[in-house]
């Protein structure tokens, strides 16, 4: 079954002028059509003000669409009654770490969605200690956020969401504040997830390294999806890729220069061992 | 270094008091500060100044701290000794040109320095045993039945905790913003009051622009994780009476009936 789908999703955002009538609308997303199995790891790329972010917030029912459905999990996002559902099973986790810490403790910040949730003072303990230990903040649970780094408090962030037990996690640009290392943590907490715990895993990004361990990838322009496949699939094109203001992997660029300039290289090298392996075999 | 700021002025420490349910604190507080104002016999004071005694004591605070905030109201101390002092009736028992101290006088002066005195310690000691999350707590706990009234005591609580936990993130950022400002020219420290206030300006707007920026953002995240009020809300650390908050009550009952009956049974 489909976590979920959409269908010929469109979002306007009506601009104001400064009487607050309204100007005009601008189409942020348009017509996007897609959908995701359980236990998927997908990723959506675009450059700013492709519509990424747009269309993540209409997963979690946070925007609902102008015209098209959205379905989680079954459940049409535009139903009211549907609305608290939908937020429980696509948790998402936001940009910036500051701005979703609501608890003064790290495990009171995990414990805030199951609180919301009603569920039981003593299953609340149990659930922030396995979501602490999944990705591997157990150890800071007594730490004030403040004094967390910006890896670790987004790892926080999603022990938060992952606590209310979601079948799926929407990543809205989680390491665009983070230096080096905090991305590659916060990465590698969202694979193991989705390896060991069968969530499905939605990320929003504009770093190219973080795509390719990702079943599908769609790249966003313009509020529309502007390529899908996997992503060797969508990273054999560089040329398009170029045209949509994305960079592409630097293995992948320096495979793509050395096949243009006559190397028998394949299309689409996405990691350092594999391109190594590729030139062994042209010498 | 901001971010090392303290609130209030929490004592880290392990004690008996520091452990108290917070709820039995907030009301033991009430308590002692009402007593002070209902005790007027010289047996009762000393009671309530043992019973001070004890609990700080009891809280392995040291007692500088208490101190410390005693000279914040040194200024209002004084206003009161001095009015109640020269301005109660009775029999005078100096006279210097127009003023005159009476017996009754000084008997309220003292008593007045002797209140404010251990409300002011009293006070402190609840602040420096509970930390401002707990204090928080306590209030929506202690302030529940006014639900019934429509005062919405979850909301006010759940705003005076995210109050607290941006307070740090808040003053990092007007630093930050006083730094990016005195880069390029800025100047915070000249000039008289009113240019020091003018030249708050281009600190105010973007820390306010910033502060709705995070707000709403925060809102969003909240949302996000199914944040729809106090209703159908369980709490992760609920608050449970021990067997030690029994006995704290209990003993703050015997303080109580000692405090405002011992004039009763002794002279003067």
């Amino acid at each position: 079954m489909n976590i979920l789908q959409t269908a010929h999703v469109s979002y306007d955002y009506i601009r104001h002028d400064e009487e607050g009538n309204v100007e005009g609308a601008t189409r942020a997303v348009s017509d996007v059509s897609l959908s995701v199995k359980q236990g998927e790891f997908i990723a959506i790329l675009g450059h700013n003000g492709s519509g990424k972010s747009t269309l993540a917030k209409h997963i979690n029912a946070l925007l609902l669409p102008t015209e098209g459905t959205v379905l989680v999990d079954g459940k049409d996002t535009r139903q009211e009654e549907n609305i608290w559902e939908v937020r429980q099973s696509a948790g998402m986790v936001f940009q910036n770490p500051d701005n979703q810490i609501i608890g003064q403790v790290v495990e009171e910040d995990v414990g805030f969605g199951p609180e919301n949730m009603g569920i039981p003072t003593k299953e609340i303990w149990e659930r922030v200690e396995e979501s602490l230990r999944a990705v591997g903040m157990y150890a800071y649970r007594k730490h004030s956020p403040n004094k967390l780094s910006g890896g670790q408090k987004q790892r926080v962030s999603i022990a938060g969401v992952l606590a209310m037990h979601p079948k799926c996690i929407i990543l809205d640009e989680p390491t665009a504040m983070l230096d080096p290392n905090g991305r590659k943590d916060v990465i590698r907490a969202a694979r193991a997830l989705n390896d060991v715990e069968k969530v499905t895993i939605i990320l929003i990004t504009h770093y190219m390294e973080e795509v390719i361990y990702a079943d599908r990838v769609f790249v966003m322009d313009a509020g529309k999806v502007a390529m899908q496949g996997s992503p060797r699939e969508v990273f054999s094109q560089v040329e398009r890729l170029k045209q949509l203001r994305l960079d592409v992997p630097q293995v992948t660029l320096l495979a793509y220069e050395l096949q243009k300039s006559g190397l028998p290289l394949p299309d689409g090298i996405l990691t350092v061992d594999e391109l190594t392996e590729e030139l062994g075999k042209c010498l | 270094m901001l971010r090392d700021i303290t609130l209030g002025q929490y004592y880290q420490t392990d004690s008996v008091l520091h452990r108290m349910d917070c709820r039995v604190k907030l009301v033991a507080t009430l308590v002692y500060i009402i007593s002070l104002f209902l005790v007027d016999h010289i047996g009762g004071f000393v009671i309530a100044a043992v019973f001070l005694a004890v609990c700080i004591r009891l809280s392995k605070v040291p007692f500088s701290f208490m101190v410390k905030g005693m000279k914040s109201i040194v200024f209002l101390m004084l206003f009161a000794v001095v009015f109640n002092l020269f301005l109660t009736p009775g029999n005078p028992v100096i006279t210097f040109w127009k003023l005159r101290i009476t017996d009754a006088g000084i008997r309220m002066a003292v008593q007045m320095a002797v209140r404010l005195t251990l409300l002011i310690i009293g006070s402190s000691l609840m602040t420096l045993t509970t930390t401002p999350n707990h204090l928080t707590d306590g209030m929506e706990s202690l302030l529940k039945p006014l639900k019934k009234i429509k005062v919405p005591v979850h909301e006010v609580a759940m705003m005076m905790s995210i109050a607290l936990r941006f307070i740090p993130i808040l003053m990092e950022e007007t630093d930050k913003i006083m730094k990016a400002q005195i880069a390029r020219g800025a100047d915070f420290e000249s000039g008289n009051l009113i240019q020091k206030a003018r030249a708050m300006v281009p600190l105010l707007v973007p820390l306010f622009i910033a502060a709705f920026r995070r707000a709403n953002d925060l809102a969003m995240a909240m949302e996000a994780r199914c944040y729809r009020g106090g209703e159908g809300r369980t709490k992760m650390k609920p608050l449970v009476y021990k067997r030690n908050d029994y006995i704290a009550y209990g003993a703050l009952l015997l303080y109580l009936a000692a405090a405002l009956t011992v004039g009763r049974f002794l002279p003067v």
